[in-house]
């Protein structure tokens, strides 16, 4: 074995391959009956919403939140090499998280008060 | 500035380094390699055709009905029948969908929940076609964050579905997921920070080499608590499974989707649910590793080789059934509590309790950040500084729970209304129960309706002015009247 990075890759192509092939072979012996309202968007048996090509509007809340899931994934990110080498790294990187930590909250208390992590206006 | 930046180099090799791997692949050729891996992925497969039955058959008992018992012995084959009908379904793709994304989501989805399972390890070595080899497919120094990742891309699948079908609820449920997985996610990256501070590495054989002696789930009792909520978020499953929403949004990213498409979604969910509690095995239950009281057993003679496998799956299946009985017993949350959690409870948590083991971690013995005096207890030295760090955690832990309680307590009885009040049920002509702190007022007898009737088309005005009572009840109408009827 030479690189371990390269099972991962068997793995994918597994996964890949049995997807194909099943939804494939879905495909090929499944039944082609066409029928115009099978065609349409599900909606409770009203007339379909227009849909706007391009997947439509998105509320902006959703924005907020993958902009704070950036921001808090890279903190605990940079906990792990921290967490990792902790016993190599002495009192001082213990110090220097903490300090790293109470930053990150400033910025947490700072969402929070302008109701950033709220979900009622 | 220079001078405390050097720290660190004055400290160069204190302890040798863990990250790396112990799992030993030095004996693996390459199609042992993929040998492991279709292996991997049939009891996978096995694991969810099992599953799925499980979860339906659990889930009956609980509801008291027998759930699927027609289709082999118990009903074994039930998902197996189930998966025929999807693939002779026919492959529906509306009108309005982005064709090439409503055809890769799923497919990305399938691929993305194998992937982490290459890095589980399954068992410890054991001998497979003439090679010692680990059960486990491949192990790097950054497995875990090599799950993470993958669960990432994973949302993509989901979010792409629901974004390409071309319709409201599938848009509506695809974002709920993506915003619902990608919060949670970060509350279990930081629960899984406890476990790399006591471990040192990252790499998941190293870290099931490490519970030996003690499993991390005793030292980081409360990051495994997290794990479990942030587990079930993360998989969208029941009481957190605001992305499928039955009653709101239909079906959420799926609504579109039928057929095989539709099965590979729902594959990708159990394989997930497999993923999240092999995870949760591997670094809070030890893994493989033997339960405590069974690995005294004859020196441990159930503990290597593939008992190992044994004692894994009977751990994940653990937490399937934990996921199962959550399902029959919680009603779904609703999606601001939810987030709310996530955000406001979860991560401050989280991250104080990190910071909390890191303290434990620097006051103990190999490390002895602060000091080194020991107290000897029995015969077992107890540092000092270690003892000084947990009562001060736990001090701090109790006063922050007091107070917590305090302002809940505050914040119920502001909301709380001042006095019992009495209401009368009928009052709007259709019987309303009662709030929280309302009594309800006892309906008077009416008596029955055709002598009510009868009554007061003649005394009953009479009686109402010239009563001291004044209140035109019919009930008391007809109680006076039937008294004084013999007198007038």
């Amino acid at each position: 074995m030479t690189n371990p990075y390269v099972p991962i890759i068997i793995m994918v192509a597994l996964g890949a391959a049995f997807a194909l092939i099943s939804v494939g072979t879905s495909l090929i012996v499944g039944p082609k009956r066409y029928n115009r309202a099978k065609m349409e968007a599900y909606e409770c048996g009203i007339q379909p919403t227009p849909h706007a090509s391009g997947g439509g509007k998105v509320p902006i809340k959703y924005y907020l939140t993958a902009m704070l899931f950036i921001i808090f994934d890279i903190e605990s990110v940079f906990l792990y090499p921290f967490a990792v080498a902790f016993d190599r790294l002495g009192l001082f990187a213990l110090v220097e998280m903490v300090l790293f930590i109470v930053t990150v909250f400033v910025a947490y208390a700072y969402v929070w008060r302008r109701g950033g992590l709220d979900w009622d206006y | 500035m220079s001078a405390f930046l050097a720290v660190p180099a004055l400290l160069p090799g204190v302890l040798p380094g863990a990250e790396n791997p112990v799992a030993d692949f030095s004996d693996t050729p390459f199609w042992l390699s993929i040998v492991k891996g279709v292996l991997i992925f049939v009891y996978l497969l096995l694991s969810t055709l099992l599953v799925i039955w499980f979860e339906r058959r659990v889930i009956g008992r609980m509801q008291q009905r027998p759930g699927p018992n027609r289709n082999g012995p118990f009903g074994l084959l039930q998902t197996l029948a189930d998966g025929m009908k999807s693939m002779f379904k026919e492959d529906v793709r509306p009108a309005n969908a982005d064709k090439w994304v409503f055809t890769i989501a799923p497919l990305i989805a399938a691929t993305m929940c194998v992937v982490s399972f290459s890095i589980i390890p399954l068992g410890p070595d054991v001998y497979l076609f003439g090679h010692r080899t680990p059960l486990q497919l491949t192990d790097v120094p950054v497995a875990v964050l090599l799950v993470l990742a993958v669960a990432s891309v994973g949302a993509y699948g989901i979010i792409l579905a629901g974004w390409s079908s071309g319709s409201t609820y599938p848009l509506m449920g695809g974002l709920r997921s993506t915003a619902q997985v990608i919060s949670y996610e970060i509350a279990m990256g930081l629960s899984l920070v406890a476990v790399f501070l006591f471990s040192g590495s990252m790499s998941t054989s190293s870290i099931v080499g490490s519970q030996a002696s003690m499993w991390y789930v005793v030292p980081a009792f409360f990051s495994f608590a997290v794990y479990l909520v942030t587990m079930v978020g993360e998989t969208n499953r029941l009481p957190f499974d605001l992305a499928e929403g039955e009653g709101e949004i239909v079906g959420g990213f799926h609504t579109e989707y039928g057929s095989m498409r539709f099965a590979m979604f729902f594959l990708a969910e159990y394989i997930n649910m497999f993923t999240v509690s092999a995870l949760a095995t591997t670094m809070f239950l030890g893994g493989w590793q033997a339960p405590p009281i069974i690995s005294l057993i004859n020196d441990n003679v159930v503990g290597g080789g593939w008992w190992g496998l044994l004692w894994f799956t009977t751990k994940l299946w653990l937490f399937m059934f934990f996921f199962v009985w959550l399902r029959g017993t919680l009603p779904r949350v609703r999606y601001d509590q939810f987030m709310h959690f996530g955000w406001k409870f979860l991560i401050p948590v989280t991250v104080t309790w990190v910071v909390a083991v890191a303290f434990i971690r620097g006051a103990q013995p190999p490390l002895n950040y602060f000091g080194k005096g020991a107290l000897t207890i029995g015969n077992k030295a107890v540092s000092i500084p270690l003892l000084v760090i947990i009562s001060v955690i736990a001090v701090i832990a109790l006063a922050a729970t007091w107070v917590w309680d305090e302002r809940a307590n505050a914040a119920a009885m502001a909301a709380a209304p001042e006095a019992e009040e009495e209401i009368d049920p009928f009052a709007g002509g259709f019987p309303v129960p009662p709030m929280p702190g309302q009594r309800l007022k006892e309906p008077a007898y009416a008596g029955p309706r055709s002598t009510a009737a009868v009554v007061t088309d003649g005394d009953a005005v009479s009686e109402a002015t010239d009563g001291d009572s004044g209140t035109p009840d019919p009930g008391a109408a007809w109680f006076t009247t039937s008294e004084e009827e013999p007198r007038g």
